[in-house]
């Protein structure tokens, strides 16, 4: 408790090891972080095929986007289903992560390999199975039939996040409300859940992310009538390979940006009031 | 009300754990649903259509073409993981030590591509790698190069592009178990007369290596089926088997043979799991830590 960043670090003279490795890192820091930003420059192209860098500037690509019911449509199926997906997954993996954590199970971690169970499985086995039993129930190209599917996949990560926040609660705190007469519910609803809020979040997040991007799934069972913003860049860098993707690549590169700022705001208050409970119990 | 207190404060758990199993009911019924059944069913395609009996896994087992995209599959899949590896160690040792500003970089730098479309990576491995690519424009521009170099549509560029994608797993999984390592071992070591590399390769590696096994699993397992990737930056010579699938699927509409080596990649994905499964435990794979005494 006294000591959340592990054991003490001293200072050690750089060995020839740890600037090696140090340069090996800015190396691949940058492999990872540049590809992602090259696609920014691209987008205020003025020509209509890929260079870099572009000759001339403009905001085309972007015209192109707003002006085009297909990308627009697309963009707001993606927002439906990534937040509907957030909520309903948030919903069953935190049911799911308190009933593991509490009730006594008999075959508890199976039950857990079940649920997690999702997060291995190739994603093209899942679609092909998917679309036989869809295409049976006619549930292709339907927003929630896209959304059941995501929910099932996207519940792992709300699971994992809120059951390491459910290890780090202290269970006396729900206890106490409840031998002040609080029910058990009610105890849940007004100390656990609020204390369990970062875990929640941050799989949340993760689920809409997860909702929002995902490709192979989408190309099987999104049909004509559930057309989502991946499978319209899908369709269109398959086809025809002009800058508008790049104008939408940018937009999602900006908002992810955003986003994880936003989340590690949240982040950092957690730890700071978590920090501020700490010196209040010493 | 003392009473009350003294019976609720009891140390008899029973009715306040009671219930919450419910809770368990709707991930249940969806996982049934959505996952079981289908799967369930299509593994029933795979030995029904287009006759009844093990045909389709006999020939998928018997036939050198199969073999050929197994192969493809798994040397592409290894590839990018030990890529991954060579890439991700330093860049998690590094990020177990940084401080401050220096830390925030480079966390930023990991979690930027984590977070951004998978479909937004790919393609701008499209722009950089293309004919017209970054690359290419540099090379020409230097004249280095008379006409571009094809980049795209071959193994090397399905390896940057899984890379890339999977890179932020890996360190992820290398940081999680280097951050619980005691550096005062490699103080110690060092005291007692090693070399700090030496420290290093005798301390530092072996006490870091259930990260290499779970980042190498979940690398190796993911890349098995990808799909995105290989289908936008590969060649047709380097078909891998979730491609193959669903060719089968979608092109030639032969259901069986593709349930089939849906299944076979399965099998295959749930092999390589049990194993590390065996040497690790499922927890720490996953990066869940459980409390058995709860």
């Amino acid at each position: 408790m006294r000591r959340p960043e592990g054991p003490p670090r001293r200072r050690i003279p750089p060995s020839g090891l740890a600037i090696a490795f140090g340069a090996a890192s800015i190396l691949v820091a940058l492999f990872l972080v540049l590809p992602v930003f090259v696609v920014i420059p691209v987008s205020f192209s003025g020509s209509s095929f890929l260079e870099f860098p572009p000759r001339s500037l403009s905001l085309r690509w972007y015209r192109e986007y707003f002006n085009s019911h297909t990308w627009i449509d697309s963009t707001v199926n993606s927002a439906k289903v990534g937040v509907l997906t957030s909520v309903l997954a948030t919903v069953v993996g935190t049911g799911a992560a308190l009933a593991i954590q509490r009730a006594r199970f008999r075959l508890r971690s199976m039950l857990t390999g079940l649920i997690l169970s999702p997060m291995i499985l190739p994603h093209i086995v899942l679609a092909i199975s998917i679309y036989a039993v869809f295409a049976r129930l006619k549930l292709i190209g339907s927003i929630w039939g896209l959304v059941a599917v995501y929910t099932v996949l996207a519940t792992p990560f709300v699971y994992l996040n809120v059951s390491a926040a459910l290890q780090s609660l202290e269970p006396a705190l729900e206890q106490a409300a409840m031998s002040l007469g609080a029910t058990r519910w009610r105890a849940l609803w007004h100390v656990t859940l609020p204390l369990i809020r970062p875990g929640i979040v941050s799989g949340a997040l993760l689920a809409m992310i997860f909702a929002f991007d995902e490709v192979v799934i989408a190309l099987f069972i999104s049909g004509t009538t559930a057309v989502t913003l991946p499978k319209t860049m899908w369709d269109g860098i398959r086809t025809e390979i002009n800058p508008t993707i790049a104008a939408v690549s940018s937009f999602l590169i900006m908002a992810y940006v955003g986003l994880l700022a936003a989340a590690s705001a949240v982040r950092a208050r957690a730890i700071a009031r978590r920090g501020g409970r700490g010196t209040a119990d010493d | 009300m003392a009473t009350e207190l003294a019976i609720r404060a009891a140390p008899v758990r029973r009715p306040w754990e009671t219930g919450w199993g419910w809770l368990l009911l709707p991930c249940l019924a969806l996982l049934a649903g959505i996952f079981i059944v289908p799967l369930l069913q299509l593994g029933a395609t795979s030995v029904t259509q287009p006759e009844p009996g093990w045909g389709n896994y006999v020939r998928a087992i018997t036939t050198p073409v199969y073999w050929r995209v197994f192969a493809t599959t798994f040397n592409v899949a290894a590839g990018v993981t030990l890529v991954c590896l060579l890439l991700g160690y330093p860049l998690a040792y590094v990020l177990t030590t940084a401080r401050g500003h220096w830390a925030a970089v480079l966390w930023a730098a990991v979690l930027i591509p984590f977070w951004t479309s998978l479909l937004v990576r790919t393609y701008a491995w499209m722009v950089i790698l293309g004919r017209r690519g970054i690359v290419n424009q540099t090379l020409m521009a230097l004249g280095l190069r008379e006409v571009p170099l094809d980049l795209l549509f071959n193994r090397f560029s399905v390896t940057v592009g899984m890379v890339h994608i999977l890179l932020p797993f890996m360190v992820l999984c290398l940081y999680a178990a280097m951050r619980g390592i005691d550096r005062g071992l490699l103080l110690a070591a060092e005291n007692l007369g090693a070399r700090p590399i030496q420290a290093f390769v005798r301390i530092f590696v072996p006490l870091s290596l259930p990260g290499v096994v779970s980042g190498s699993l979940i690398v190796f397992i993911t890349a098995l089926g990808f799909y995105i990737t290989p289908a936008l930056l590969g060649g047709r010579r380097d078909v891998m088997i979730a491609l193959l699938i669903d060719d089968y699927v979608s092109q030639l509409f032969n259901w069986g043979m593709g349930a089939a080596l849906a299944f076979l990649l399965l099998a295959v994905t749930l092999v390589v799991f049990l194993l590390a499964n065996r040497i690790l435990g499922f927890d720490t794979i996953m990066g869940a830590r459980r409390d058995e005494t709860t």
